[in-house]
């Protein structure tokens, strides 16, 4: 029983969802507690056949409160434990996330976008963007990566375990249906061997006692009054702005001359680089910009990318997630919005290069 | 002179007197529960989980490592803290509502599965902290806020028979039992056998404890002592259901 999964560097071609089991592995995930939901599953299948070698545990729940709650729970008790889903389940998955959000719990929940809402179709959207990034009852106090390639997924999922235990806050790994399920050429690597020192776990309940004496801690997300409550989330606030900066991640390309700004986030960026690639080489100034974080959201550096730019054009497979961050993030900026949205469906480069060739005219 | 007032050893002093209502059940439930935690030592070692519900005010009851959740996940909870560390006594600690309405569907495949955990219901056939609704286990007749005529069974059902259920689905290593606050040794001699069954690694344990909600049922301590004592058990049998080792009528071995 080895402790480390992945010697050296290694070259792979695997699924979206694979991709995930081995980076939680790599990340030195303790437990994963999960429900069956497409597109999801194989993260499961992945994880109970390679975690028994490693040491590492599986509970399949009887359903995704369960498995958020366990999950919760794992935490508690001091393991990197995490959980994964979609759609229906992502919306059961909001009432533990709160908790999690609430008290401090360092989940990690890993959400394989499907088609909504309700049960819709189990292959491909970008529609949990809102119920990501503030499902919960409260102010989304959350981190949410948008991953756009399977190395990202290998590298976020790994990130998600640092930042979750070093910031105290429930971090999702964003992904979608596409992601899950498609092959793609990745390197795996052991994450101590590029230098990325992994945070260590530590129980909140359930310490052994120390030099023969134990400390109870008692943990309640419930409060007697109204100024309390305003009290513990002021503080949680302030210190989520504050961190903030620290975790917000973003890309952009060709934003400097250009007239229009593609925004999309996840795999939508990949066609969204195509177009701009495309359209430079016709002599179009087109950029883009995509936020890697969509909560928090990079919304300074966002402005700055178009403060010379005559047009943005928001490209997203919902209607208008992204758009609302955004309008949020840009509030005051005076550049004209256009819009691509095709809630359910995948957004091809070609889609992205018409629109803004007849923005141009 | 003035006589401190008897307390068990893993109770916390500082939040005491505790904040249940006069008269109620829970007090006398947690302090049987407080005794049996001494009698076995494992305060160091205890993780107590309780719901929504008038059990949520139990958050700081004790000095021993607490955790609050949500309206009735109190099972999964516990269940993940026990599978991330078997080393750990933990109980969940509900109300009716909690363990038979909301969070049933937790609580039916904790017992299925088997979790060594220690689950704890507190059955005072009402949701209290609401304000006296209808609970599974409210009795045929009786009259609560939304059932203000009586319940009546043609359209509601029958009190879910919680212990009773439990026992049907688990199998060898689970311990099963009710017992009521009107007879507290019996009640610790229960949360005690609950809380080693767990330590022994058998299986699940669940407790019922039938419990007063003076408050809700809008009752002065006689009438209240009277519908725990005379009405209750008529539909909530008073003993043990299911002992490891024991063979139980209907079950193959
Ligand atoms: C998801 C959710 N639904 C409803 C409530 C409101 N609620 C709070 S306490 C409670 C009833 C609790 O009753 P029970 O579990 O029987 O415990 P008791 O108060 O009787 O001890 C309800 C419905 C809630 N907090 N969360
Ligand atoms: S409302 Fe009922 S159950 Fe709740 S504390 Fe008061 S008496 Fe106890």
């Amino acid at each position: 029983m080895g402790d480390t999964p992945i010697q050296g560097e290694k070259r792979v071609f695997m699924t979206g969802n694979e991709v995930v089991a081995w980076a939680a592995l790599a990340a030195k995930a303790d437990i994963m507690y999960g429900y069956p939901i497409t597109p999801q599953n194989e993260i499961m299948h992945y994880w109970t056949r390679m975690a028994p070698k490693y040491g590492k545990r599986f509970l399949q729940t009887e359903d995704e409160l369960s498995a958020g709650f366990t999950t919760v729970g794992g935490v508690l008790a001091g393991r990197k434990a995490f959980t994964a889903t979609a759609g229906p389940g992502n919306t059961l998955m909001q009432e533990p996330m709160s908790m999690a959000e609430m008290m401090r719990i360092p989940t990690v929940l890993v959400v394989q976008q499907r088609g909504g809402p309700s049960t819709a179709t189990v292959i491909y959207s970008q529609q949990e963007v809102t119920m990501t990034t503030y499902g919960g009852n409260g102010e989304g106090l959350r981190i949410v990566y948008s991953t756009s390639t399977h190395q990202e997924l290998f590298d976020y999922t790994i990130k998600a375990f640092n930042t979750a235990w070093k910031y105290r806050f429930p971090t999702f790994i964003l992904a979608d249906g596409y992601q899950a399920k498609m092959r793609e050429s990745l390197t795996l690597y052991n994450p101590e061997d590029r230098g990325i020192k992994l945070i260590d776990p530590e129980p909140l309940l359930g310490k052994e006692p120390v030099n023969g004496e134990k400390k109870p801690t008692h943990l309640r997300n419930t409060y007697n009054t109204e100024e309390e409550l305003y009290e513990v989330i002021t503080k949680y606030m302030d210190e989520y702005l504050k961190v903030a900066p620290e975790i917000m991640e973003y890309e952009e390309g060709n934003v400097d001359d250009a007239d229009i700004i593609v925004v999309s986030h996840g795999v939508v960026t990949r066609a969204a680089r195509g177009a701009v690639q495309e359209l430079r080489n016709a002599g179009l100034k087109v950029g883009y910009f995509r936020p890697i974080t969509l909560r928090p959201f990079p919304g300074e550096q966002l402005k700055k990318a178009v403060v010379n730019a005559k047009t943005m054009l928001i490209v997203e497979s919902a209607y208008g997630q992204l758009a609302k961050l955004v309008k949020d993030a840009i509030y005051g900026t005076t550049i004209n919005l256009e819009y691509l949205f095709k809630p359910g469906v995948g957004i091809t480069a070609e889609e992205i290069v018409a629109k803004c060739k007849e923005l141009l005219k | 002179m003035s006589v401190e007032p008897q307390m068990p050893k893993s109770w916390n002093r500082e939040t005491k007197p505790h904040k249940f209502c006069p008269g109620c059940g829970h007090g006398l439930v947690l302090k049987a529960l407080g005794e049996a935690i001494d009698e076995l030592g494992i305060q160091d070692k205890v993780v107590f989980g309780c719901d929504i519900g008038c059990s949520l005010l139990a958050w700081d009851f004790f000095n021993v490592d607490t955790v609050q959740t949500h309206h009735g996940r109190t099972t999964p909870v516990v269940t993940g803290i026990k599978r991330a560390n078997p080393d750990v006594i933990c109980i969940a600690y509900m109300g009716d509502g909690g363990g038979y309405a909301i969070g049933s569907q937790h609580l039916v495949n904790a017992a299925a599965r088997n979790e060594r955990i220690t689950a704890i219901l507190v059955n005072n056939t009402n949701y209290a902290m609401t304000g006296g609704q209808m609970a599974p286990t409210t009795l045929p007749g009786q009259k609560t806020e939304t059932s203000p005529y009586g319940r009546d069974v043609q359209l509601m059902g029958y009190p879910t028979q919680g212990p009773e259920m439990v026992a049907a689905i688990t199998r060898e290593g689970a311990y099963v039992a009710r017992g009521t606050v009107a007879n507290l040794r019996q009640l610790k001699k229960y949360l005690k056998k609950a809380l080693e069954n767990q330590m022994a690694g058998n299986g699940f344990s669940f407790v019922e404890a039938l419990s007063t909600c003076p408050t809700n049922w809008r009752t002065n301590a006689k009438e209240t002592w009277a519908f725990l004592e005379n009405e209750m058990p008529k539909y909530f049998k008073v003993g043990e259901i299911k002992v490891p080792g024991q063979k139980e009528a209907g079950q193959d071995g």
